[in-house]
């Protein structure tokens, strides 16, 4: 497509725009975290790494990131194994109600997260007996099957049967076909899957407020209970910060995942 | 013959069979984990409350819904919540188009997957953070934004309706970029070199080509930015001041009274089926 050159000028604006909205309010928090001043006042008044030592001293922080790990954990194992079961079965195969049931796998991130949470609250707390870290895991993983599933089918969708149609003419069984056909050809697919699901579970907290039982205190939930305490606001920035910071190490896998299925 | 080949030829024979199987597990936590937990929420509506212990009766009552619906003050948070949740919407189109038509169709091919990472990064930055980084900013002493506007003799909004839209915005644009950018990158060059072989200009070929191909995947990102916001109650609770949705609603009457909040949060719910009974003819639920 020929684009005029003031076209060109004015989308690279918006672009430039848009990436300037991204990324401003992310660096401000990294900037702010070692900003002398407590309330933030822009521009800041000097640099300190006070905040960040006592932030890493805190056993708060440290209790709520070891939770947060665990549940993530556990939320992603339920997801992998439900999500590419689904997918396996929605992506290859044609049958009744096959549309109906893709729909009902999109239901968890469609619908508003409060609704899913007081939803679940309800029923863990009727026949399950309360609330509790396993509670907390039920209800990550029942958002998480989404993402697998969407990763997986969409492989799947790609890959075609050709390739383990082949490998049946040539004799291997179904199992054989699994492990040394399709399996590695979805792998990638499962592990970004998997890699988002961890990465929605840690950082989850609509859903998490009402599945979490008393003491339960996730990292989000950590954030949300210190946010409005002028005190603790150095420290909840530091965390914030360190956050940013660390979802680097996601971005850079699944980039690794996308350029090695390019490849 | 071994069990092992008697399972693969009886597995072989029966592709429902094989369907079952692996529908089995996921369906079950599905159906009867999540959608029956729904159920049983909607149920709680119809269920009367003891005021004084905020216990549920199970008896059957229909005023919760006669609450809602008569009582004025639910119907402007309903609509306030879905003009929040069509502005969020339309605000994040309007930042997003041009912005994965930049990625799909200007940048050379090996800035593309910079530019999707870029977008992508903050994903998984985590949303009480970037609320939180709203928060900064927006606040009415010494907030950036009070600093950047000053000089142009403006106020920062401060905390109320304006920052929560504002807020949403930047939560959910990525997932407006990205499915837009993979229905502009699947468009052939064909078509948009015979759109300007036959006269179009640029601006023309975007209005009355590019736009109308695209649209399920706008729409496809709308599902996102729309349900997202409907039901969002954090980002109010920090960014709105006394500003409130249907979620906030929603979350105050959770603990003293269920079967009126599964009341309110039916809302949201018929809402969003209208919405994706809507859009599923365009086939924007592929373009997820």
């Amino acid at each position: 497509m020929r684009l005029s050159r003031t076209a060109k000028i004015v989308l690279t604006g918006l672009m430039a725009f848009g990436l300037a909205f991204i990324y401003v309010p992310l660096g401000l928090v990294v900037l702010n975290s070692f900003n002398t001043n407590k309330a933030f006042v822009w521009p800041p008044t000097g640099f300190t790494t006070d905040w960040w030592q006592k932030a890493f001293v805190n056993t708060g922080i440290r209790d709520a990131v070891s939770l947060s790990l665990s549940t993530a954990v556990f939320a992603t194992a339920i997801a992998l194994i439900l999500g590419s079961l689904a997918a396996a079965a929605i992506a290859r195969y044609k049958f009744f109600g096959r549309d109906s049931i893709s729909l009902l796998f999109v239901l968890p991130i469609a619908l508003p997260g409060i609704v899913t949470g007081i939803a679940l609250n309800n029923v863990f707390n009727s026949f399950f007996g309360g609330l509790t870290m396993y509670t907390i895991i039920i209800g990550h993983a029942t958002f998480c099957i989404v993402v697998v599933f969407n990763n997986v089918a969409a492989r799947y969708r790609r890959l075609g049967s050709n390739f383990q149609e082949a490998s049946m003419d040539l004799g291997a069984n179904r199992f054989t076909t699994f492990r040394l056909v399709t399996f590695p050809l979805i792998r990638n697919a499962l592990v970004a899957g998997g890699l988002l699901a961890f990465g929605l579970s840690f950082d989850e907290i609509i859903v998490t407020t009402f599945t979490s039982g008393a003491g339960q205190t996730t990292l989000p939930i950590w954030i949300f209970q210190n946010l409005f305490r002028p005190n603790q606001a150095p420290i909840v920035n530091v965390v914030a910060a360190a956050l940013i910071l660390i979802s680097i190490i996601p971005i850079y896998l699944s980039q690794r995942l996308t350029q090695e299925d390019r490849s | 013959m071994s069990i092992l080949s008697n399972t693969q030829r009886f597995l072989h024979e029966r592709p429902r069979f094989r369907v079952a199987l692996l529908l089995l597990l996921p369906l079950l936590w599905l159906l009867v984990l999540y959608v029956g937990s729904l159920a049983m929420l909607f149920i709680t509506s119809i269920w009367k409350i003891d005021t004084f212990t905020s216990k549920v009766i199970r008896e059957f009552t229909l005023q919760n819904f006669i609450d809602v619906f008569s009582d004025r003050a639910y119907f402007n948070v309903t609509v306030r919540t879905v003009g929040v949740a069509l502005a969020v919407t339309l605000i994040c189109a309007l930042i997003a188009i041009p912005m994965a038509f930049f990625m799909a169709r200007i940048a050379r091919p090996r800035l593309r997957p910079i530019l999707i990472a870029l977008v992508l990064t903050p994903l998984w930055a985590s949303y009480l953070v970037k609320i939180y980084a709203w928060r900064t900013m927006m606040a009415p002493e010494g907030g950036f934004i009070t600093w950047l506007l000053e000089p142009l003799g403006l106020n920062s909004p401060g905390f109320g309706m304006i920052a929560v839209i504002i807020g949403l915005t930047y939560l959910w644009l990525p997932y407006m970029v990205l499915p837009i950018y993979a229905g502009m990158e699947k468009l052939p060059d064909s078509i948009l070199d015979a759109s300007s072989d036959l006269g179009a200009k640029s601006g023309r070929t975007f209005r009355q080509v590019v736009l109308p191909m695209t649209l399920p995947s706008i729409i496809a990102g709308s599902i996102f930015t729309f349900s997202l916001s409907m039901g969002d109650y954090i980002t109010v609770q920090i960014l709105g001041g006394t500003f409130q949705m249907l979620g906030s609603v929603v979350y105050q009457n959770f603990s003293l009274n269920l079967p009126f909040a599964s009341a309110v949060a039916l809302i949201p719910v018929i809402v969003m089926i209208i919405y994706l009974t809507l859009v599923r003819k365009t086939g924007a639920l592929d373009n997820l």
